[in-house]
């Protein structure tokens, strides 16, 4: 099955790029550390997911770029093409001349409408260039006016002209102090909107991205490609295949489908978390050796005490004694309650980890059975050069804490009423505003309540 | 996206003159191969000449010959003739001029209601030819100064007519504000009565200083002068400096003023033309800066001032500029940010600098300032990768910030000395159309203007409520 990817905006386009780049070159390496039919079947199976085959034999990417303004579709055209490895198909991209001004009404409400067409149009060339459609992936960042507004936009059209289809946006979250002074209102207006028609919210946090480039990957002077590159790296842990327990054999052929069966079960938490381990610069990798039961206890506990990185876990941090209430106020604090979790191994003596202690009921709200609380995919074939590695997909209360602020910062905003204009002006009222903080803080108490 | 620059009066002809020269030489310095690109569609044309100079834009391929998309607009001859004999006289042609020749008589009202009334179809029906050669026309500028008669009072005709002809177009204002020693008696009225239509009308304004020119302008030359042993200046780094441009001009004494505002626009609109990692247009900038329409007047500075061409530690070099950026001595008006309270900030960098240096010196500067409570966190950030020339690395800063009072509250003052005295006042009600009212209805307008800011002072340092949020049944 494939997956169609829709890049939105300058953070979605630049990431999009990156991720494709990751993709490649992974499938392009020789060290997988398994069989090589192992590595064949590893790599078809990421072909047909991601790309289509041409004449040319260039493998071209499964994606619309969208953008308002052309400069950096223009960019990301021709950086893939140049890599001689993969390219974009230059006629699937849709950009206009004025860009969306930070402003998430001008993105849902007038640039959405008015190119609607223009758009789905080439999502659905790229639909049906798919034997089997698995879904779509939207890269978006929601702090913007394009990425935000414009995605929210399109992610409902998505919706409304693939119902069965599963969505999964993948949302940027901005840097705390400010990189729009209005994105906290842009941020609240795209995620109470995504909600809607989402199937789920994979979210990363440029906080958090920037802390991994510095303590973990010791990048001196940090760029957006540094933090997009780790992005590119944690997603592909995730989406390149990997065997799920009910596959047997051959690579799962529905890994949208698979993760949202996995981790949403209940339409009303759809935020994931995403964490991988190890993370260092490629230099160091073949001085490292890992276990995999290092791994998986600091992942574990990654998890419990929502530590961002492999560094810095609070070891403090335990689940509440089995037989004590399951209510919020007895649990200790800072335990970082799960609803569902998805771990994926890749790479060597896979087959031998012991995940027993991820299915420990005490990290687990009570409502699944434990056993289907937590899911496992995995293969033998190694990840871009790590020779064990691990990604978590968490739907827990992760980004509990990062909601609230950021829902707290636009309503001080909203209060007194700064900016508000601008938002008018392009048709989104005040009123619309109370609807989406009303939607987003009943998220925030549905999370803290688990 | 295009932006459009008026240039009105002597002051803003001068500025404008000097800004489409440092343009010519920063696209020349990036565009090595004489290829008509996006970034140079933005300001300029590419015309062919062999037809005569009615040729057809030519969209792609090499340069043939350069049009500024402009209008250069003057009731005096003399500044436009100049433009039009000197170097740049093949990069305008005539149907880009509105001239006369009597001039505005340091008069707000002959700019504004006299010419503007006489001009306006002629404007309006050239407004029209350029904006059709304009794919997508994001933006006007005015270039205009405030205490004279035609920069302040057709300029701010301009202003309104904009708004009507083509009401979704970003109007963005750069104005000089005149001193207090201004030779022009009656600039305190002009300024005033300029002042309400850009309450009114503006999207946004930059208000501009002389002094604050002067200042920086001597600042330079002490530096250059000082002979610091084994340090050079680059010559063609300094903010105010024409050397290196398309020809070599003759140095007027304004032109090394005029440099550092025609400077402040080329880094405005520098990550419009020129690629970057985190992208700023300048719709953006009216997006982020203006909380409230009439809260529009953004305080800029630009560092660094000059180069040095001796090796210095890079990333010291690089905070000492953003460090600069908030210091007093380089704001282009006579304020200080720093004591003052910020409504909204933005950092436009060029160059190679990254997300990791904004965010380091973001984190260092702001226990220092004093931001808005409902606003703490709020900064506009972008990255352009292409330095301007002479530099590997330059900062604009535009903040709203309340430091902007005291310019508007000496500047009433100065009004009130002449209008409690009525002194001169005959020569502006002698014009048609113009009644004692406009000028109680200015001073009017700039006092409310000031309250709105003196309301918000009155804010800073005070207790932080945040207000209580929605609750939810559980």
């Amino acid at each position: 099955m494939s997956i169609v990817t829709v890049q939105l905006g300058q953070c979605g386009n630049q990431i999009g790029h990156e991720v494709f780049n990751a993709l490649c070159s992974d499938i392009r390496g020789t060290h997988g550390f398994c069989s090589q039919k192992e590595n064949e079947s590893y790599r078809d199976s990421c072909r047909e997911r991601f790309f289509c085959e041409q004449e040319s034999g260039v493998p071209v990417a499964r994606a619309v770029l969208v953008d308002m303004e052309p400069k950096v579709i223009s960019q990301t055209l021709s950086m893939a093409a140049s890599s001689g490895h993969w390219k974009y198909n230059h006629q699937s991209h849709f950009c206009q001349k004025q860009g969306s001004g930070n402003n998430w009404a001008n993105g849902y409400s007038v640039h959405g409408p008015r190119h609607k067409e223009a758009i789905m149009t080439l999502v659905q060339k790229e639909a049906e260039k798919c034997d089997r459609l698995g879904g779509f992936f939207t890269i978006m960042s929601m702090a913007g006016g394009t990425g935000s507004g414009v995605g929210a936009f399109v992610t409902q059209c998505l919706r409304d002209a693939f119902p069965t289809s599963f969505i999964l946006n993948h949302v940027i979250w901005p840097y705390g102090t400010g990189e729009v002074i209005v994105q906290n209102y842009n941020s609240v207006l795209t995620l109470s909107h995504l909600y809607r028609s989402s199937d789920a919210l994979l979210v990363h946090e440029n906080d958090v991205l920037h802390k991994i480039c510095a303590q973990l990957m010791n990048i001196k002077q940090i760029s957006f490609r540094d933090v997009n590159q780790v992005i590119a790296h944690q997603l592909g842990s995730v989406f390149q295949p990997t065997h799920t327990a009910a596959g047997g054999s051959d690579y799962s052929r529905n890994p949208l489908g698979d993760l949202m069966e996995s981790l949403v079960p209940h339409p009303e938490f759809k935020v994931l978390g995403l964490r991988n381990i190890p993370q260092m610069p490629e230099s160091s990798l073949p001085y490292s050796t890992f276990s995999w039961p290092g791994l998986i206890k600091h992942l574990r506990q990654m998890l419990i005490a929502n530590a961002t990185m492999e560094e810095g876990i609070d070891w403090q941090v335990r689940p509440p004694p089995p037989g004590s209430s399951s209510h919020s106020t007895t649990k200790p604090l800072h335990f970082n309650t799960s609803i569902a979790n998805l771990v994926i191994l890749r790479g060597k003596d896979v087959h031998s980890v012991d995940l027993g202690s991820f299915q420990d009921p005490s990290l687990y709200t009570p409502w699944l059975n434990p056993q289907d609380a937590f899911n496992a995919w995995q293969t033998p074939r190694a990840f871009n050069k790590y020779e064990k590695s691990a990604a978590l997909v968490s739907n827990s209360q992760f980004l509990l804490k990062p909601l609230d602020n950021i829902v707290g910062k636009a309503w001080n905003m909203f209060a007194s009423k700064a900016y508000i204009h601008q938002y008018t002006k392009f048709g989104i009222q005040e009123e619309d505003f109370l609807d989406c903080f009303t939607t987003l803080e009943q998220v925030i108490s549905s999370y803290t309540h688990l | 996206a295009l932006s459009l620059p008026f240039a009105v009066g002597q002051c803003g002809n001068q500025v404008g003159c000097r800004f489409w020269d440092l343009a010519l030489r920063e696209h020349a310095a990036v565009n090595k191969k004489g290829i008509y690109d996006e970034a140079l569609s933005s300001f300029f044309r590419n015309i062919d000449t062999r037809s005569g100079g009615n040729g057809p834009d030519i969209y792609k391929g090499k340069i043939c010959s350069l049009k500024a998309r402009a209008l250069l607009i003057d009731m005096e001859e003399g500044v436009v003739n100049e433009i039009l004999q000197g170097p740049l006289r093949d990069v305008f042609d005539s149907k880009q001029l509105i001239t006369d020749v009597s001039g505005s008589g340091n008069n707000w009202a002959v700019g504004h209601k006299l010419y503007g009334y006489q001009y306006r179809e002629n404007i309006v029906e050239k407004l029209r030819k350029t904006a059709e050669h304009c794919d997508c026309l994001q933006c006007f500028f005015i270039i205009h100064s405030m205490g004279g008669g035609t920069g302040s009072g057709l300029g701010t005709f301009v202003l309104n007519l904009l708004e009507e002809e083509f009401p979704e177009v970003y109007r963005f204002v750069t104005s000089v504000y005149p001193s207090g020693e201004d030779d022009v008696i009656t600039s305190p009225y002009n300024s005033v009565l300029a002042m309400k239509e850009l309450n009114e009308h503006a999207d946004c304004v930059l208000p501009i200083e002389n002094e604050s020119l002067f200042d920086i302008v001597n600042k330079i030359h002490q530096m250059i002068n000082s002979g610091k042993l084994g340090s050079t200046v680059k010559q063609n780094s300094l903010v105010t400096s024409s050397a290196g441009s398309a020809k070599t001009l003759q140095e007027k004494p304004f032109d090394t003023m005029n440099n550092i505002v025609a400077n402040l626009l080329l880094n405005l609109t520098s990550s419009a033309r020129f690629e970057g990692s985190l992208n700023m247009d300048l719709n953006e900038i009216s997006m982020n800066l203006v909380p409230f329409p009439r809260l529009h007047y953004l305080v800029s500075s630009l560092t660094p001032l000059y180069t040095l061409a001796d090796v210095n530690v890079p990333s010291r070099r690089l905070d000492q500029m953003f460090s600069d950026a908030f210091s007093r001595d380089h704001q282009l008006i006579q304020a200080d940010p720093k004591h003052s309270l910020y409504l909204a900030c933005a950092l436009l960098v060029r160059g190679n600098v990254q997300v990791s240096d904004l965010r380091r010196n973001i984190e260092r500067l702001k226990p220092s300032l004093h931001f808005v409570s409902w606003n703490q966190e709020g900064w506009k950030t972008g990255l352009c990768s292409v330095p301007p020339v002479g530099h590997s690395h330059s900062l604009l800063a535009l903040a709203n910030n309340t430091c902007v009072k005291p310019t508007f509250i000496e500047l009433k003052d100065r009004f009130m000395k002449l209008y409690k005295k009525k002194a001169h006042l005959h020569h502006y009600l002698q014009v048609d159309g113009m009644e004692q009212s406009c000028f109680s209805e200015a001073v009017s307008s700039l006092s409310d203007l000031i309250e709105e800011y003196n309301e918000l002072d009155a804010t800073k340092g005070g207790p932080r409520i945040d207000p209580s949020r929605l609750k939810i049944a559980v």
